[in-house]
């Protein structure tokens, strides 16, 4: 039966989760102020008093034993759902993420399964004080065993939480936390419909002058981008990653293939990340096809800034026309 | 000399209260090898051999005879004599590295022994006498040390987890499991379901630990905390772990805390199925703190001559788990002379059989390193093992050649 609703990035997520644990009673979600308040965004609003104390756990404050309790219940047979407030408290949690969670099912080379999500609204914008504007994918999608998602729409969101709760793997699921209540990125979902699979890099937009890709908030940039360049007669076509690890880089092959230019857009740090990934991985693969160095738009390599300069600091419009410029100039 | 009299000073306690706190002598003696671990140590069966009565807790080894005591001291023979296996062929170059359990195995024996086959205990690394009384053949475990697997048996059908390396890791994961165990309402009766997991002194230093009994704490987890403390943690002493006796830090959370004599098999059995009623009814985690002593190295990497005295090893020798079993048992008649030529013959047979195992074991194929990385494999791991096994087979064919 078709339910389509407008949906919020937020709101989509929310109703992910909700269906996930209508379907499955061995689906926790567990963090810290997820239940009465409905997470510091709202975005578990309303799951506890439907769900109840046992499957919407408010936690004690440690982000280590959120992930190492989760780890523990996944063994037994749970799949929890665990939700970081601000991608930079995840660290405390980083050991049990990269030594347990992702090890586990390698470890004995099969025989427990890691169905855990790790719920990490992430990147800039949103003006906040330090370590809660921060792009730390790259980490994670550099650890094996575990799968990296950031999604960028609505519809993604809906479908994604809930393609990364029905997964066997762990994954880190990044949610672009300043898009989290755009009502200009509202999307009409239809909640009923069978799921589509996200796991898969998407064309968002075809071009032929060249190519940008994206993953998480950047998406939204690089669209924006490739707006403002159809005024001045630029064609450019949009990927969006949505999976992180393992990369599908397939469509973008075929992409930079067919426009020979290709700007990669993160707000990371951009030394030994995933922008610095795609351009290895392309020239490799692109390197006849290719007419300029793949160029990158990413944050720059500091730490992230005051957030009276983040502006300057979080790739813009403006900078990936200049990138494009730069690479249709070459 | 004074161990365990002195307290810490509370709120609205006075100067002079305060002024009496320990010095920092008091505290090593209190935390240290002193002879008898303490007053508040828990001890059925003294190093001599001799019986404790024990108003709490015969009842707990009520049922055990001469029989299942010489099962016991037949269990820690062999569990040794494999132990010391393990450490000879590492010696002779056959394994990469053992993790010595010598002088540990009635604190290992005793608390497996206690288990019911339904709960999960989550070793450290340490933990062979654990996983022999959980039916796990050291034969698939020695894998491990060989460097041929990660972990070589079967978790659930053993109830038994596999080994974790990093430090403390594995309580908050054993803390996780409890929980579920308690959200699954295995929890509230004899019947009820436990989780044990062992770490030791200097893995309470660590934050996971501290989660853990939060966690265990706040959620009544049916998890018995099972510290074996073996006054070494590589080379630093219990004393740069704790200013309390470990089993006191329970106290903070709000669960029993409890010192076990971890030499003494009798008592950590008897200790141990005490802890785990208190699980299986429902009451939360109890931390129970065997006393033991690591009489060899940390690891065969360790040089134990660096950093302790000859002294403290002879002491705890007088102090041997199995001598005192087999003191116990010539004492009162519970064995014939002809049992312990049997169990030592058994011992080397199983140590043999290790042996030869381990020796003969296969090394895993070189798509192995491919193997299992996800539940639902990557393309670039598949185009990484074509790759790979392409690249050899190109030896292969210049070696046919």
């Amino acid at each position: 039966m078709m339910e389509l609703q407008k949906l919020t990035i937020g709101k989509a997520i929310n109703l992910g989760l909700r269906r996930a644990m209508e379907e499955d009673p061995k689906v926790l979600i567990m963090g810290e102020d997820i239940g009465k308040l409905g997470g510091v965004f709202r975005i578990t609003d309303g799951l506890q008093k439907d769900f109840g104390e046992q499957r919407v756990l408010d936690t004690p404050l440690a982000e280590s034993g959120i992930i190492g309790t989760a780890v523990g219940l996944a063994v037994r047979g749970f799949r929890p759902v665990c939700e970081i407030q601000f991608e930079g408290f995840i660290f405390p949690g980083f050991d049990q993420i990269s030594s347990q969670l992702a090890k586990l099912h390698y470890r004995t080379q099969g025989k427990i399964k890691m169905p855990v999500v790790i719920r990490v609204p992430f990147g800039g914008g949103i003006g906040a004080v330090e370590h809660h504007s921060e792009s730390p994918e790259s980490l994670f999608a550099h650890i094996a065993g575990l799968k990296v998602m950031a999604i960028s729409n609505a519809a993604d969101a809906y479908w994604g939480i809930q393609e990364a709760i029905r997964s066997d793997d762990p994954v880190l699921f990044f949610e672009p936390k300043k898009l989290y209540h755009s009502g200009a990125l509202k999307m009409e979902i239809d909640t009923e419909a069978t799921p589509s699979r996200v796991a898969a890099s998407q064309l968002v937009r075809e071009g032929t002058t060249a190519t940008v890709v994206a993953y998480g908030p950047s998406v939204k940039v690089a669209l924006d981008a490739a707006a403002a360049a159809e005024e001045e007669g630029k064609s450019l076509e949009v990927i969006d990653l949505r999976t992180l690890s393992p990369l599908d880089l397939g469509p973008v092959f075929e992409s930079v293939r067919k426009t020979g230019r290709l700007i990669a857009v993160s707000e990371a740090p951009s030394e030994s990340s995933l922008t610095s990934e795609i351009a290895a991985r392309v020239q490799q693969e692109c390197f006849y096809s290719l007419e300029a160095p793949v160029l990158r738009v990413t944050g720059f390599d500091t730490p992230y800034p005051p957030a009276k300069l983040e502006e300057h600091y979080l790739p813009d419009l403006d900078r990936v026309l200049h990138a494009v410029d730069r690479s249709l100039s070459w | 000399m004074p161990s365990e009299q002195w307290t810490h000073p509370e709120p609205g306690d006075g100067p002079a209260a305060i002024a009496a706190q320990p010095s920092p002598e008091q505290v090593i003696a209190g935390l240290r090898a002193t002879s008898e671990g303490g007053a508040e140590l828990t001890q059925l069966l003294t190093p001599e051999g001799q019986r404790v009565p024990s108003t709490q807790f015969d009842p707990y080894v009520a049922d055990v005879d001469d029989e299942t005591l010489r099962n016991l001291y037949r269990d820690m023979v062999l569990v040794r004599r494999a132990d010391r296996e393990a450490n000879a062929m590492q010696r002779q170059g056959q394994l990469g590295i053992w993790v010595p359990l010598l002088g540990q195995e009635a604190a290992q024996v005793g608390s497996g022994r206690a288990l019911q086959p339904r709960d999960m205990a989550f070793p450290s690394y340490r933990e062979h006498g654990v996983a022999y009384t959980r039916g796990v053949d050291l034969r698939d475990l020695i894998g491990i040390f060989r460097c041929t697997d990660h972990s070589g048996w079967d978790y659930k059908a053993h109830g038994f987890h596999p080994y974790t390396i990093v430090i403390g890791n594995q309580v908050l994961n054993a803390t996780g499991y409890a929980m579920g165990q308690k959200f699954e309402g295995k929890v509230g009766d004899d019947d009820g379901e436990a989780t044990i997991c062992y770490f030791g002194d200097g893995a309470t230093s660590q934050g996971d630990v501290h989660e853990g009994f939060v966690w265990g704490a706040v959620y009544d987890a049916p998890l018995v905390f099972f510290c074996q403390n073996n006054q070494w943690a590589i080379s630093e002493p219990t004393e740069r772990q704790s200013r309390l006796p470990l089993y006191q830090r329970a106290r903070g959370y709000g669960f029993p805390g409890i010192r076990v004599d971890g030499n003494d098999v009798l008592a950590c059995l008897a200790v141990t199925r005490w802890a785990l009623e208190q699980c299986r009814h429902g009451n939360g985690p109890v931390l129970i703190e065997a006393f033991t002593y690591r009489m060899d190295a940390h690891t065969t990497t360790d040089d134990p001559t660096r950093y302790r005295l000859s002294d403290e090893l002879e002491e705890w020798k007088l102090k041997d788990p199995i001598e005192r079993v087999r003191a116990h048992l010539v004492r009162g008649g519970g064995a014939e002379p002809e049992f312990f030529d049997q169990v030592q013959a058994e011992a080397d047979e199983f140590a043999a059989q290790l042996r030869e195992h381990t020796f003969t074991m296969p090394e895993p194929p070189p798509e192995r390193i491919f193997s299992n990385v996800y539940a639902e494999s990557s393309p670039l791991l598949e185009q990484q093992r074509a790759e790979y096994l392409s690249y050899l087979d190109g030896f292969a064919t210049a070696g046919e050649h």
